[in-house]
């Protein structure tokens, strides 16, 4: 629907007369866009030439698609704006497949602009063409497929604000070359505001809700409150700390929420779930009051679901009302931004603190400090061999904790997880929920562009880096001095270990038998390669590699072959029954 | 939990791609469609779906909420929630032999079916009429073939003023 505002008396405005490629390229500068990542082809040509004349927009070429949606994934997670994807129809679109699933699983706001065969040939199995909205439908939050010159503007106002509200996500708009034509020109006015009548996603809770909630926090004797990626997409954390500290209650993150609490307080008991600290999930499985906020109780923090927090009420604060008693059903739920919900709540809770029990905190406090004496991540240090928590554990020093730090997925990404302390969020960006090696280096350079003067690492292993090595040559090609620290084990680590643990040994294909030189490989994409393989080397060479700040860094550090991420609670299992080395067993824990 | 019958009403955007959403949503999250229904109403814009699940308790309001997520779907209830009307539609096309002739119409007649086509081998009968009835239709055609059969699957409203119109 066009709506056109004339204001009696005036002479009707005058558009301004574009195609429909210049028409996107009008959009997105409307929308602030200052990176594209994307891939040129047949298809999205036309759009490339438009591209081609404007200096607002960078574009950034990857080498690979998959490349050019992690890149633009790391970009929207560290700084909160929609990274923006151009491809072509065919391969370039189903490339995207994997980068688009990975940021919906992780509610990250992207657009993806995907060129489509010309409108008269749809249909006909034309060449590179293929069915981009039905292959993208599972993986994204919506998707449009534009006809008509006349509707892309609105198009792209909707996609924003889809990707952008709610609990965020990827928008998919594909559109056909014969509406990108630079000869035929319409219309062009970017739509102020557009009315979605089936998308309103922001709920407010009412007051007697909130303060129902305020009161049950506060009948707590032995709370906790477990927070995920919801705070730092809803930008809460700073709220969150308030309340925190109002209550004085221990607090842990999930895998995608750490940064949202400042991981050096006193306060925060580490990351829970399969590879949590023994203090978390042991207080999330004795607690009373759990407070979940933002966070979806994914499977891999709640262990077995039928002994998840057994004597807890549940309090669940989430944007997405389908987030609520999905998996654990809640007692209690707020359903709205984080940010605008936590606000009521410190607002709220003042004239209820007074109830919470002082002896009973006490109490349950030293009870947590009780667990935090397993000291549950240390581990055995060696003086011939590197340990890969080391490696994390030296580069946190470092870089004092002020770094970007993005992962590929697996042992690496947990050790990251557990030794890297992030006080701030957005600074840790991994694929928490689909798990997507190749992740890390594309997002790192979304990150880079995002923020050139901080440091950017990205943490991985010689499996992992290999399924999008080729974005070397992206960062070569733009100068992103990013530091890739491949924590080179020989072996697919997390899946050696479950072969370790669950299939006695029997190491079936998890070993990488024909690995590149790493430092060559580096150089020959023009960077620089180093290889740490001494303990005593790990600090010194770290700290040269930090501070070649101009240049990208590839450290290949030879770590211990078979080392193991610990704690671990088996699948299936219940918080208290975490292995904290390879001797323990259940029964000593529980 | 114990699996029941929902009827379950959609209004969703008169849009390409609305319908794979929908199915796609059961298909990738394990829920059943019984038989669904989808067409246009007096407002262009907008279609309306009636499908039936078979859900337990805790599966139907995750489907509620999934579904409610969906970009493309302007309003949903579940009908067997509240007081609502059912209906479905049927044609049956049956082989009948001379002899078999009176006792098709005697059927027909006692269901308030309609014969609609007649050939010297085939009746062609239309039922309307909700679920259960037009089962019991189907059952008592006893020894009588089959030619053909088609059903709209079940449509539903609710009762009185309600209307799923009403915007969410």
């Amino acid at each position: 629907m066009k709506k056109m505002y004339h204001v009696q008396g005036r002479k009707p405005r005058e558009y301004m007369k574009l195609s429909g490629s210049e028409i996107i390229i009008e959009c997105l500068k409307k929308e602030g866009v200052d990176f594209i990542f994307g891939y040129p082809g047949g298809a999205v040509l036309h759009i490339y030439d438009a591209l081609f004349n404007t200096d607002k927009i960078k574009h950034i070429l990857v080498r690979h698609e998959q490349g050019a949606t992690h890149a633009a994934d790391g970009y929207a997670r560290a700084c909160g704006k929609p990274g923006v994807v151009l491809v072509t129809s065919g391969p370039g679109i189903t490339n995207c497949v994997t980068g688009l699933a990975t940021a919906h699983m992780d509610s990250v706001p992207m657009i993806i602009i995907s060129g489509q065969v010309s409108r008269q040939y749809v249909g006909s199995d034309a060449f590179q063409e293929a069915d981009a909205t039905g292959i993208t439908r599972p993986v994204t939050k919506h998707n449009f497929l534009i006809d008509s010159r006349e509707s892309i503007a609105e198009v792209f106002k909707k996609a924003f604000k889809i990707a952008t509200t709610g609990r965020p996500g990827p928008v998919l708009i594909d559109i056909p070359k014969d509406l990108t034509d630079p000869n035929v020109k319409i219309n062009f006015e970017y739509p102020k505001k557009v009315n979605i009548r089936s998308y309103k996603p922001a709920i407010s809770e009412s007051e007697a809700k909130i303060q129902q909630a305020a009161k049950l926090i506060c009948s707590a004797k032995k709370p906790m409150i477990y927070t995920g990626g919801g705070i730092i997409l809803g930008n809460a954390h700073k709220e969150l700390n308030t309340l925190v500290k109002k209550l004085n209650f221990p607090i842990t993150n999930t895998l995608m929420g750490l940064g949202g609490y400042p991981a050096t307080d006193k306060q925060f008991l580490g990351m829970l779930g399969m590879h949590g600290t023994y203090e978390a999930n042991m207080a999330m499985h004795d607690c009373d009051v759990l407070l979940a906020i933002g966070a979806r109780f994914d499977d891999r923090v709640t262990g077995d679901t039928s002994k998840f927090c057994p004597s807890a009420k549940i309090i669940h604060i989430d944007v997405d009302p389908s987030s609520i008693s999905k998996i654990i059903e809640v007692d209690l739920s707020l359903i709205g931004e984080t940010s605008k919900i936590l606000k009521a709540l410190n607002k709220s809770i003042s004239p209820f603190l007074k109830h919470i029990n002082k002896t009973s905190l006490k109490k349950w406090w030293a009870q947590i400090d009780k667990w935090k004496l397993k000291k549950c991540l240390s581990y055995k240090k060696s003086k011939n061999i590197i340990k890969p928590q080391s490696v994390i554990e030296t580069l946190y020093e470092i870089t004092k904790g002020q770094a970007y730090v993005t992962s590929d997925v697996g042992q690496h990404q947990m050790w990251a997880a557990q030794y890297y302390k992030f006080d701030k969020p957005n600074r840790w960006i991994n694929s928490g929920g689909l798990g997507t090696m190749g992740f890390g280096l594309p997002a790192a350079m979304g990150v880079k562009l995002a923020y050139p003067k901080s440091d950017v690492i990205c943490v991985t292993g010689e499996a992992s880096i290999l399924m999008c090595i080729q974005e070397l040559a992206t960062c070569l090609q733009y100068r992103l001095p990013i530091k890739v620290i491949n924590l080179n084990n020989r072996y697919m680590g997390m899946v050696r270990q479950w072969q370790e643990f669950f299939y006695e040994g029997r190491y079936a294909m998890s070993y990488m038998e024909a690995l590149p030189d790493f430092t060559q490989l580096a150089n020959s994409f023009g960077h620089i390669g180093i290889q740490i393989d001494k303990p005593s080397d790990l600090e010194p060479k770290l700290k040269e590699a930090m501070k070649m700040k101009d240049r990208l860094v590839f450290v290949d550090v030879i770590t211990d072959q078979e080392e193991n991420v610990y704690p671990m609670i088996k699948s299936g299992q219940a918080h208290n029954e975490m292995h904290l080395s390879p001797t323990s067993k259940d029964t000593e824990l529980a | 939990m114990k699996e029941r019958r929902h009827i379950i009403s959609l209004l969703v955007e008169n849009e390409f791609g609305s319908l794979s959403r929908i199915a796609g949503l059961f298909s990738a999250r394990g829920y059943n469609i019984h038989c669904l229904n989808v067409a246009p109403t007096n407002d262009e814009s907008i279609s309306r779906m009636t499908l039936v699940t078979l859900c337990d308790d805790l599966k139907i309001s995750q489907l509620m909420k999934q579904l409610n997520k969906l970009v493309d779907v302007v309003n949903v209830k579940d009908l067997t929630e509240e007081t609502h009307i059912e209906r479905e539609m049927l044609l049956l096309k049956l082989k009948c032999n001379k002899k078999q002739r009176d006792e098709i119409k005697r059927l027909t007649d006692i269901f308030r079916a309609r014969i609609i086509d007649v050939t010297d081998t085939t009746y062609t009968i239309e039922l309307t009429g909700a679920t259960e009835k037009i089962l019991a239709f189907i059952n008592s055609m006893g020894k009588i073939k089959i030619i053909e059969m088609v059903r709209s699957g079940a449509l539903g409203i609710s009762r009185g003023i309600d209307s799923l119109e009403n915007i969410k």
